[in-house]
This record gives C-alpha cells, sequence and structure tokens, in this order.
C-alpha cells in the first residue's frame, strides 16, 4: 500500500486518530487503541499523572504509538505554549495538538489564540496540529504558521452531533494542502466515513470509542469505516444526483 | 449588573402555585427537549417532578457521561485554621463557639501536605474560617508557597475577597475557587448571619463573580441545604450557576449539594432534605446545565455517595478531615462531622468497581 498519510514527515498508515479521556478504566486504552489500529493518541498533559505509575495515562499507550500531547486547559496562546513545553520537558516528544479554549460551555476553540500559539510552538520546532473551528481563512493562516495539519472539527467536542461543518471542511479539503483531520463531534463510524469519502485526510475520535459500552468493539468499527470511507475516495465516488436520468433530454435531438 | 439583580428579579416568584401548576405532561414534554428553559428547570424542582426520577436519572446519567466520561476527580480539604469573627448560627467554628483555637505553622503546613499528598492527592482544597488578623492574605500566600510544591491543582474556601485578592492568590499559585452562599434568601441570610462581615449578602453574592473575573480555572457555589426551602434554593444555585457559565466562558462552573450536618453549634435545620430530595436536586441541575460540575462531599454517607455518583456527580472528596491540622495530627475539633470515612485507596477502589476512572490530577501548574 502506498496509501500513507505524512505528518510532520512521518509515515503514517492508520488514519484513525484515538485520545485517551473519558475512558471508565485506563487498562482498556490498550486493547482499544490496538482495535482501532491508531498509531498516533492524544491526551491531555494537565492529566499526566507523572508520579504515579499506575495512574499515568502514557503508561497505557502502546510504545509503538506516537504521543500526542494536547493542551486542554489552555485559555490563551502563551498557556498552550507553556503547556506543551511541559509536555516535551517531560519527554513527551516534540508533537502538539494544540487545543485553546475560552468556553467552557461549548468547548469552542479561540481561533486567533490558536493561530499564535501555533506560530510560536512551529518556530519552537514543534510538530503543530491544530484544533479550530472550521474556516478556510484561518486554516490558510495556520498553513503560513507552520502547522503540520489543520484539524477542524465536525461539531462540539464530545457532542457526537456528527459532521455537522461538512462544507466548511470540504473546502479546507479542496483549498489547503496540509492534511485535514476532522476532530470532534464524530459520533458514529458512518460519520467517520463520510468523512473520509469526502477526502478527509484523517479523523480524530475519542468520546465516541471512550464511552462506548464496548470501547474495543467501537474502535475496531471506526477503523472499519475510516478504511472503507478512504478506499471509497481514493476509487473515485460517482457524482449524487436528485433525479434518475432520461438520455439526453435536451441534447438527443442531435442524434435524430 | 451582577446576579444580585437576577436575584431581585426571581425571589418573589410565586413557588407554591407555580408548582401547583406544575402537570404530568409538562415534566414529559421537558424530558424530551433539548435545552431547557428557566422554568422547565423550575418544573423539575417541583413535587410532581418527584414521580419522574428514574426517568430523569437515565438521562441526567446519559448527559454526564457524554460531558465528562466515566469520570471522577477526587480532592482532599485541608483546614489551615478556624480562627472567625463571623457568629454563623449553622456552624462549629462560630466565633462564640468555645473551641480550641489553631493555626498552622508553615512547618505543620509541610507536614500535613506530605500526609496528604502521600495519599495520591494532586488537587487540594484548603479552608480557614473569617479572621483577616489570624489568616490574612500575607499568611495564605506563604501557605500556598509551601503547598503548590506538592499539589499540581490549589483551591481555597476562606472568606470573600476582592477582585485584586483573588488575583494575588492565583498569582502565588492557587487556580480554583469555592464559596458557598449558604442561604439566598437574603431575609434567612441575615437571620442566621448574626455578627460579622460575612453579614455582607451581597460581598459575598459577588465573590464568584470576582473569582471568574480575576481569573479563577474553576469557581465552585453552593447553598447550604437546610437553612430554607431546598426547591427555592437549589433553584437560585441553578441560576447562579447558569449566570457565571454565561457571563465567564472561560472558568469551569461546578455546584456543590451540602447538607447540614451535625456539628458543635447544635443548630436544628430549618428544613429537612431527605436522600430522595437530594437525588432530585441533582438530576435536576444535571439536566439543565449538562456542563456543569457536580461535587459531592464526604458529607454525605458511603453507600448513599455511591448511588448518587451515576447521576451526575464529577468530583468527589476522600477521606476528609474538617479538622485544623487533621491529616498529620488529629486531635483537633472538627467544623463538622464527615460521614463517609472511606480511606482514599478505598474510594479508589469504590469508582473502579462501579466502572469509574478515579482521576487524582485534572490541572497542570503552568
Amino acid at each position: 500500500m502506498t496509501d500513507k498519510l505524512i505528518i510532520g514527515g512521518e509515515d503514517l498508515t492508520s488514519r484513525l486518530l484515538t485520545g485517551t479521556g473519558k475512558f471508565a478504566k485506563q487498562e482498556i486504552i490498550p486493547e482499544t487503541i490496538e482495535a482501532a489500529g491508531s498509531e498516533v493518541i492524544t491526551m491531555a498533559l494537565r492529566r499526566v499523572n507523572f508520579d504515579s505509575p499506575t495512574e499515568n495515562v502514557i503508561n497505557y499507550i502502546p510504545d509503538s504509538c506516537r504521543l500526542l500531547p494536547n493542551t486542554s486547559g489552555a485559555r490563551t496562546a502563551e498557556e498552550a505554549v507553556r503547556i506543551a513545553k511541559i509536555a516535551r520537558e517531560a519527554g513527551c516528544g516534540n508533537w502538539v495538538k494544540i487545543e485553546v479554549i475560552s468556553d467552557q460551555k461549548y468547548l469552542l476553540p479561540d481561533n486567533q489564540e490558536t493561530i499564535k500559539a501555533t506560530e510560536m510552538l512551529a518556530a519552537d520546532g514543534f510538530v503543530v496540529l491544530p484544533y479550530v473551528s472550521p474556516d478556510l481563512m484561518v486554516a490558510k493562516k495556520l498553513q503560513e504558521a507552520g502547522a503540520a495539519a489543520v484539524m477542524p472539527l465536525g461539531a462540539p467536542i464530545g457532542s457526537n452531533r456528527g459532521l455537522k461543518t461538512k462544507e466548511l471542511i470540504r473546502i479546507l479539503i479542496e483549498e489547503i494542502e496540509l492534511p485535514i483531520i476532522v476532530d470532534a463531534g464524530i459520533g458514529r463510524p458512518s460519520e467517520a466515513a463520510e468523512a473520509m469519502e469526502m477526502g478527509a485526510d484523517a479523523v480524530l475520535v475519542n468520546t465516541a470509542i471512550a464511552t462506548a459500552n464496548d470501547p474495543v468493539v467501537m474502535g475496531q468499527a471506526f477503523a472499519q469505516a475510516v478504511k472503507a470511507g478512504r478506499s471509497a475516495y481514493l476509487s473515485g465516488l460517482g457524482r449524487t444526483k436528485e433525479q434518475a436520468d432520461a438520455s439526453s433530454p435536451l441534447t438527443g435531438f442531435l442524434e435524430g | 449588573m451582577s446576579f444580585y439583580q437576577e436575584y431581585l428579579n426571581y425571589q418573589n416568584i410565586d413557588f407554591k402555585s407555580f408548582f401547583k401548576n406544575v402537570k404530568d405532561r409538562d415534566i414529559k414534554t421537558i424530558l424530551n427537549k433539548d435545552k431547557l428553559a428557566i422554568k422547565d428547570f423550575l418544573a423539575l424542582l417541583s413535587p410532581k417532578a418527584s414521580n419522574y426520577l428514574e426517568e430523569m436519572a437515565q438521562q441526567a446519567h446519559q448527559l454526564t457521561v457524554q460531558n465528562f466520561g466515566k469520570i471522577v476527580t477526587l480532592y482532599a480539604p485541608l483546614y489551615l485554621a478556624n480562627y472567625c469573627v463571623n457568629h454563623c448560627s449553622y456552624c462549629g467554628f462560630k466565633s462564640n463557639n468555645n473551641i480550641e483555637r489553631n493555626k498552622l505553622s508553615l512547618a505543620e503546613i509541610k507536614k500535613e501536605a506530605e500526609a496528604i499528598a502521600n495519599l495520591g492527592i494532586k488537587n487540594l482544597l484548603i479552608l480557614t474560617g473569617e479572621s483577616r488578623q489570624h489568616s490574612p492574605i500575607s499568611y495564605l500566600k506563604k501557605a500556598i508557597t509551601v503547598l503548590k510544591e506538592y499539589f499540581p491543582s490549589l483551591a481555597i474556601e476562606i472568606y470573600p475577597l476582592k477582585t485584586e485578592e483573588y488575583q494575588e492568590l492565583i498569582a502565588a499559585g492557587v487556580d480554583s475557587l469555592t464559596i458557598y452562599q449558604e442561604v439566598y434568601d437574603q431575609n434567612i441570610y441575615d437571620q442566621v448571619h448574626l455578627k460579622g462581615p460575612k453579614r455582607d449578602y451581597r460581598f459575598r453574592l459577588n465573590a464568584p463573580e470576582r473569582g471568574c473575573k480575576a481569573g479563577m480555572r474553576s469557581v465552585n457555589i453552593g447553598a447550604l441545604l437546610g437553612l430554607n426551602n431546598w426547591r427555592q434554593e437549589s433553584f437560585l444555585t441553578g441560576l447562579h450557576a447558569k449566570y457565571l457559565q454565561d457571563n465567564y466562558l472561560g472558568t469551569k462552573i461546578n455546584l456543590s449539594v451540602p447538607r447540614l450536618r451535625p456539628q458543635k453549634s447544635g443548630f436544628k435545620p430549618n428544613s429537612k432534605i431527605t436522600d430522595q430530595n437530594l437525588v432530585q436536586i441533582i438530576l435536576a441541575m444535571r439536566i439543565f446545565l449538562p456542563r456543569i460540575g457536580i461535587n459531592l462531599s464526604t458529607r454525605e454517607a458511603a453507600d448513599l455517595r455511591d448511588h448518587l455518583l451515576p447521576l451526575g456527580i464529577t468530583k468527589m472528596s476522600a477521606q476528609s478531615s474538617t479538622a485544623v491540622g487533621g491529616y498529620a495530627n488529629s486531635n483537633h475539633t472538627k467544623q463538622f462531622a464527615i460521614s463517609d470515612q472511606r480511606k482514599v485507596s478505598q474510594i479508589r477502589e469504590m469508582l473502579i468497581n462501579q466502572g469509574y476512572q478515579p482521576v487524582f490530577k485534572d490541572w497542570q501548574r503552568i
């Protein structure tokens, strides 16, 4: 297979990124990641309990995975930068998912602060994956700022509402050269497949997997959906039409 | 504009006649809504809604899991001092109670910190009585300097401060504020707060908002259940939480549902809150405010806490001591008797057995 996703110069086979939040039991995380086949795993630095081997979520992430610490809790660019640096110093690598959220009600990202944080962290050698509300101009600025990918939300975090921002994400897919990873809002495998069919480069799914009755099986279901959606995209989906086609109703006379 | 204006708008509602008019079909309609109006919230606090606790519980549980996951954050309280100039008729630490008064020295604070940190606790709530003479800001700042070496998150539950004073404590290392109005009904507030600066109702009422303005990451409010009719108090607490949530998007708003506990004052509650009532309060709050944090302390019995957990609880205290310096040295008078005596390790085990992840660390000081 040559269909690779390249982020920060690294080749990835899996197009399903997962997270570590909201799991009822951390012990189930390794099996879930394996079932999902994910290679990139995000975790909130604020929750990482470095002092306790049994609580430390990093101990539940397989060594083969790339850690993607996120800046959950940051309300400004400066705070996101500080959290990213703490994560790097703590040995979590130089990848970072920027979350700047100063809205505790809907958990919507602050795009402007996210651009600022992206600039600062990219200049400092981080592989930066910013989480944003889908907006073309913002995505262009993130590209200029040195982001390694753009992560637009499908719907608010944890809402399981699906691809509500589909049309805006479609524009990002068309116009932005960076990988577009749909993050947040995806509640069902069919919605992950929909994002992939549309041409998204990857999806990040956490709540829907972590809060499923059986996260392992749900992880597997998402993996299958992501693969199916990607294959459909690569094989060239037909355009959808509202009506059945009569044979050349407007130009048939030319053949007469 | 402050919450006081909203309080004035709502304080004169005729609760009795509103509740009398709540019909079964109203509750059913409300439970099918995506987003509740204020009067829907009040209807969920009605006697009629108590016939729908199971339906409400199903919804509250589902909303909690969706918004927070099956996760409970654990914390412990540390009483630094119990000197107090207020005379609150319901409190074990009130100024005219003849109890031993203490204040921890910095060396004692360090000992307590070590004892608590050894339990695995990372979120610490520090408390004092109201005495600017014995527990001034300067003392708190020194205490915080010691404590922040042990705890990545520090909350305060102390006398109400001015915005600049909250900012000072944030700069010193505090990130969260807990302050209960005790009772929203201003007349009852005046009756039970007999002496001291706490008699200033509005200064206390606006303290959570000043905390938000100062930049607290998390603000926790509540009414002390038992001082007034619980339906009315819960309604006003919910409105206060919503007001803060709507106006200070950057601050995580939490609420507590503390019931009066036996304490040295001998105060008898004005209103009895049954377990069923407590359940209804938690459910109505969760359904009205799906993203609010709900905190359940060791005031409640172990068995009841275990059952309340899936209804909407996101935060619990563990192995609490309500005496000054109660971890390294346990001989002092307690502010109130705690009910759930389990150790941190037992609470942790209970959560895991119930299918919940205990979270010890939820913030990283930056």
